[in-house]
């Protein structure tokens, strides 16, 4: 990781100085917030107070940063394994499908083993989470054995994936012997949705400067090392760059695309599983129950994360945690009167402006190095 | 699976199945003739969902502001186009990745869409059926593609049109050749980003038309959900068609009868599990292209950008 960018920003430096790109994103990022402001008042709503009440909602406001925090470590988890499988050039986008495959595997897990069989709770969690990862990564199996064994875009098929996934889930969350929670003494309606995670298996979130800081956080940052080392620093992760950036080439120094790449596109789909897992045990989704929208759009927001970090693990850090102040911040709009979708908008005009920078020094590194190239033909 | 084979028979002899797998096939059509177009031209373009709904909503205040059908379909258009507009100068200007916009996109016109439905609230009325002379008396077919809200019937021509555009004239002869060989479409003087953009804004423009066919000619009223994933199988049925138009059509037909089914067998009387049907369409796409894929080859530069000199 660490060499890859040092040969970056070096390859940069000799056209494209700091300071200039700095003035970029800053601009762009401007340009964003001003677009979202000026719909905010146009629609009749106050900018400020909007910002205000997500800054309060997302951060200052009493236990909500530690909230924010446990949206905050799917996202990165969904990340961190696109961040994986567009390394060797996949284009996974169906890992809001692999998290709710993931999530219902952990619920199986966790009302068969924990509700059912009473196992001890730290061992419930456990195989939640295994549960978690072996969903993900089979779903995200069928994409690659799809692409590998019968050529099908794995773009489309991730994404018709997601929406099968939603409909497998409904349909385990319809049947008693699956997913579904036997109806409640007095409860009038069965609603679909499990029973909660026993309180003895829930990921413990010890209380830190009066925040409830779910222990996922330490799976999440130990993972984001895991893998920005095994990109870096390991063999595979080198076999799987060199895959992702010519095809011909690695297979001609010996790198098989159907092992790699199917390794590399399960690999992510296990971490969007490890997500959904994770979401469960962490009670800030569905209050440690699964339901059918529970994915609330982790999956593609982590996506994203990963795709305008291009590829490097601490940006992506970064970016899940600023998409996940917006979505807790979010919460405390209804307060303002404006439409809490707006922070959709606003999220979407964020990534569209970090997107804007990097493509265009690109664009601008290639233009030069071409016309370096073809004044030195003609002389 | 017995049932399942007794039900498909009796929704092929009933009219009103008919309509519905027409009338969905007309929505995928809508989305993927554009979208073939730009995938001739080498862009996968992901957006048509955020297209069709761009479209559905500005149609629906299209038709709140001026209680018209017809201008309700030019906002339509619109709003497709302004979607493509962003995708084509992100992807083919800027060079950013184009499922990265694409994607993003999707999600923007989503939140967008809502957002501004909370605020405008659009009111929307299904347009009325006008039957074609002669057309409409033909059995089984002619109610469910000759009766119909005009919108759809924009569609037909757009058929033809694209292809005598992309087989028969020089754009589109610079269209192929940019989506096959940028690298030499590019050295024989033809602006490859420029025509890849062309293409995206014919996409946002037959996907927006769509999208205003959805609210106008087909629910008569605006909803975030309403497109619910089907622009990702108009993309499906130009990768099904091979990359060919009359493959795309057919897997319109295909993959919009499948979609029907949904409502169609229940209206004939067969119980089904819901998730299975809601499904069903998806898991057909799936299962098509894993059987189809390997026989068709994709425009060589297939989502490739492509960085050479300012066009």
């Amino acid at each position: 990781m660490m060499t890859r960018d040092r040969a970056e920003s070096s390859s940069n430096v000799s056209t494209t100085s700091w300071i200039e790109v700095v003035a970029l994103y800053v601009m762009s990022i401007t340009l964003a917030l001003m677009l979202s402001a000026l719909l905010v008042e146009a629609t009749g709503g106050s900018a400020g107070t909007v910002v205000e009440a997500l800054v309060s909602g997302s951060l200052t406001s009493p236990g909500r940063w530690g909230q924010t925090i446990g949206i905050a470590v799917p996202i990165l988890l969904v990340a961190l394994g696109t961040i994986v499988s567009t390394r060797g050039a996949l284009v996974n986008i169906g890992q809001e499908g692999q998290l709710l495959i993931g999530a219902g595997c952990g619920a199986y897990a966790s009302v068969h083993l924990g509700n059912h069989h009473q196992w001890p709770g730290g061992v419930v969690l456990v195989a939640i989470i295994a549960a978690g990862i072996a969903g993900g990564a089979l779903w995200a199996g069928i994409a690659a054995l799809l692409r590998y064994k019968r050529n099908v875009p794995e773009v489309l098929s991730t994404l018709l994936l997601v929406a099968i996934a939603s409909q497998v889930v409904a349909y385990a969350l319809r049947r008693e012997s699956l997913l579904l929670a036997p109806l409640g003494r007095g409860q009038g309606t069965q609603t679909q949705q499990t029973l909660a995670v026993p309180e003895s298996a829930r990921m413990p979130s010890p209380e830190i400067f009066g925040n409830e800081v779910s222990l996922s956080l330490v799976l999440a940052l130990l993972a984001a090392f895991m893998v920005a080392f095994a990109l870096a620093r390991t063999i595979w992760g080198f076999r799987l760059t060199v895959l992702g950036h010519n095809a011909r080439v690695a297979q001609r120094s010996g790198v098989a695309a159907a092992r790699y790449g199917g390794i590399a596109m399960v690999t992510s789909g296990a971490f969007a599983g490890l997500a959904g897992a994770v979401m469960l045990v962490g009670g800030d989704f569905g209050n440690y129950r699964l339901s059918a929208g529970f994915a609330a759009n982790i999956g593609w927001t982590g996506l994203l994360v990963a795709l305008v970090s291009r590829g490097r693990v601490l940006p992506a850090v970064l970016i899940a945690f600023i998409l996940a102040c917006l979505r807790t911040g979010s919460g405390f709009l209804a307060a303002t009167g404006v439409e809490r979708r707006i922070t959709d908008v606003v999220q979407a005009l964020l990534i569209l402006a970090l997107l804007i920078p990097p493509a265009l020094l690109y664009v601008r590194e290639r233009r030069r190095t071409e016309a370096a190239l073809d004044s030195r033909d003609l002389s | 699976m017995n049932d399942l084979i007794r039900a498909v028979g009796d929704v092929v002899t009933s009219e009103a199945t008919w309509i519905s797998a027409v009338t969905f096939a007309a929505l995928l059509g809508f989305g993927a003739v554009g979208e073939w177009v730009a995938e001739k031209s080498g862009t996968m373009n992901i957006s048509l969902e955020g297209m069709l709904l761009a479209g559905a909503f500005a149609g629906a205040v299209g038709y709140d502001v001026t209680e018209s059908t017809a201008a309700a379909m030019a906002f339509g258009a619109l709003g497709g186009v302004s979607v493509a507009a962003v995708q084509a100068h992100m992807s083919h200007h800027l060079s950013a990745d184009q499922f990265v916009v694409g994607l993003t996109l999707n999600i923007g016109v989503l939140g967008l869409s809502g957002f501004l439905d909370g605020e405008i609230e659009p009111q929307t009325a299904r347009a009325a059926r006008t039957a074609l002379p002669l057309l409409s008396d033909i059995p089984f077919l002619g109610d469910a593609l000759f009766d119909q809200p005009w919108p759809m019937y924009l569609l037909y021509p757009m058929i033809p049109l694209a292809w005598w555009l992309v087989y028969r004239t020089r754009w589109g002869l610079e269209v192929r050749a940019v989506g096959e060989r940028p690298n030499a479409a590019h050295a024989s003087g033809i602006a490859v980003n420029l025509r890849r953009r062309q293409s995206i804004y014919l996409a946002g423009l037959s996907a927006g038309l769509g999208g205003a066919y959805l609210t106008i000619g087909v629910i008569g009223s605006f909803d975030t959900a309403m497109v619910g994933g089907r622009g990702f199988i108009a993309i499906a049925a130009v990768i099904f068609g091979g990359w060919t138009l009359r493959g795309t059509i057919a897997g319109c037909v295909l993959f919009g009868t499948v979609l029907s089914f949904r409502l169609s067998l229940p209206l004939v009387g067969y119980e089904l599990n819901n998730e299975l049907l809601t499904s069903l369409p998806f898991v057909v796409t799936l299962l098509a292209m894993a059987v189809f894929a390997q026989r068709v080859r994709a425009p060589g530069a297939l989502a490739q950008p492509f960085i050479g000199m300012p066009d």
